[in-house]
């Protein structure tokens, strides 16, 4: 039996995702923000939520620094304290930990976690150089090497330790993009087959160009509470019953494997502790889809199958909508897309659908015990969290 | 030495006048074509980059060890679309490459055709002749097969 809540989750919010001209990241904020106020009338957000944490990765995108009072500002939520976390692409999940963090603490009752990133205004030099401060600067940054490089180079290694095929990292991008074409929200709704994804442009072999994220804007936010006061807000909040964050070396070159990311093993370790849970208890989970071979180590690392087995599990649609544990239903980083500092909450926002039987057309059905797997640059942080129905 | 003197960099450096262990000191002895990693004289943990204080013992009690440039590939990619600055040199290849002593480092190979690069080949590594104007100004290093 899973373990009590640590925090409850009462509503949340998503904009739309995309290439969306005109905006600023407070703008798309807002309208993540306006969502979560629609779904819980019963909440007053100027007078119960009482602080702000929120995940950005890059002032450079809008010259714009001091994201949380930013934020507060086009939310409504001023006077509360508002912070920004960031830690590169798992920004928001480090936010949704502080959150979790100031509610255990007992200084707040209620407070809003969330992210934003707004990034095609930019040119995609720009973009590629903005995202790679994320790594490690005088050796990667340094040699010429790009971030779906050091993917590359987890990608080539783990097809050469286990026999990892470039189909099988395309058919994740098949499955994410047809995920995608279900929601609305998604950055592209289109679905590619398994010949177009292998015949795409290549980026940093074996990595091609569908089997990488995309360059998006959005942002996304989540309200949670004390698990006692919960029941004032919504009939059915969702609980977050396991959190676990870790790190390892900022350089690639210093890790002691490179076919598993320790930090995700570690923070999906700590979260199934927690929770009082395995991997088999999960019936729903949206990882970090930054490259089609993430989403490989990612079933690894979180257990879902055996070190080396990912890229059977996807070959065998167990991944899929209507596998036995299907994976990204949003469509993931892949389709739905990645504004970076959005990611961490977005996921909890899936999840949060899911788990409240509001997904629609890509509802899961019988789901009860949800997971997120947020990741920061080449997996120097991890963050993971268990969600559980009411 | 009164703790609150640094005893990484400038004129307080702790009991020596060695170069102190930082990734500018690295890139100097690049510059000299010479691969140099510490080590810590009192748990014997050896550092590629160096670190100016063991992060396994943290001691500051540190020597320069010269590392043999003759390694194998761990892993590689092959770059299409690359950063700015380096552009004019796509594809390249980038690999990590593990040194006789367990270091390793990320870099450029060259000299290597993509068609016949394979995990577990030899490579040591080589110097470039000129600094760098970029960035920082360092020296450059890359692989080649020995």
């Amino acid at each position: 039996m899973a373990s009590k809540p640590l925090v409850s989750i009462v509503s949340a919010g998503l904009s739309q995702f995309g290439r969306l001209e005109g905006m600023y990241c407070r703008e798309l904020f807002a309208e993540a923000t306006k969502e979560a106020y629609n779904r819980c009338p019963n909440l007053d957000p100027m007078k119960d939520i009482e602080a702000l944490f929120v995940g950005h990765m890059g002032e450079s995108y809008e010259h714009q620094g001091h994201t949380g009072p930013t934020l507060a500002t086009w939310a409504g939520l001023l006077p509360k304290p508002a912070v920004r976390l960031e830690s590169a692409c798992a920004s928001s999940g480090a936010a949704l930990r502080a959150g979790i963090f100031a509610i255990l603490s007992g200084m707040h009752k209620i407070v809003m976690v969330g992210g934003v990133e707004k990034m095609t205004h930019r040119t995609t030099a720009e973009v590629t150089e903005y995202l790679a401060m994320a790594s490690d600067m005088p050796f990667e940054q340094w040699n010429g090497i790009t971030f779906p490089g050091l993917y590359a180079l987890m990608a080539t290694a783990h097809m050469h330790k286990y026999g990892t095929t470039e189909e099988q990292m395309a058919q994740v991008a098949v499955k994410n993009h047809h995920n995608g074409t279900l929601n609305l929200k998604a950055h592209m709704q289109k679905d590619v087959t398994l010949e177009k994804a292998m015949a795409s442009k290549v980026v940093a072999w074996p990595l091609k160009l569908y089997d990488c994220s995309l360059i998006t804007d959005g942002a996304s936010c989540i309200i949670l509470t004390h698990p006692d006061v919960a029941k004032k807000f919504t009939d059915r909040p969702v609980h977050i019953i396991g959190t676990g964050q870790a790190s390892d070396a900022i350089g690639l070159y210093e890790r002691e494997e490179l076919t598993t990311l320790k930090a995700a093993k570690l923070a999906g370790k700590e979260a199934y502790r927690m929770a009082g849970l395995k991997p088999e208890d999960v019936d729903v989970a949206e990882v970090h889809d930054c490259f089609t071979i993430a989403e490989i180590l990612a079933y690894e690392d979180l257990g879902f199958c055996e070190p080396g087995k990912g890229g059977k599990l996807v070959e065998d649609e167990v991944t899929t909508l209507n596998g036995k544990l299907p994976v990204n239903p949003s469509g993931g980083l892949k389709s739905k897309g990645h504004p970076v500092g959005a990611t961490g909450t977005a996921q909890a926002y899936e999840i949060y659908l899911q788990l409240t039987g509001q997904a629609e057309n890509r509802q899961v059905d019988g789901v009860e015990i949800g997971l997120t797997h947020n990741v920061g640059g080449s997996g120097a942080t991890a963050c993971v969290h268990i969600y559980r129905r009411t | 030495m009164p703790l609150h003197v640094s005893t990484f960099t400038g004129e307080h450096r702790k009991m020596s006048e060695e170069t102190p262990f930082t990734i500018s000191s690295f890139y100097k002895f690049v510059s000299e074509k010479r691969l140099m990693a510490a080590k810590c004289n009192e748990c014997g943990a050896e550092f590629l980059p160096p670190k100016p204080m063991c992060t396994k013992c943290f001691s500051t009690n540190l020597k320069w060890i010269e590392v043999d440039g003759k390694g194998k590939l761990l892993t590689y990619t092959i770059i299409y679309i690359a950063p700015e600055q380096f552009q004019d040199m796509t594809p390249y290849i980038i690999g990590i490459v593990e040194f006789n002593n367990g270091l390793r480092l990320p870099g450029i190979i060259r000299g290597v055709k993509p068609e016949v690069i394979k995990i577990g080949m030899n490579l040591k590594i080589d110097f470039e002749e000129s600094v760098s104007s970029e960035w920082h100004a360092w020296s450059r290093y890359f692989f080649r097969p020995v």
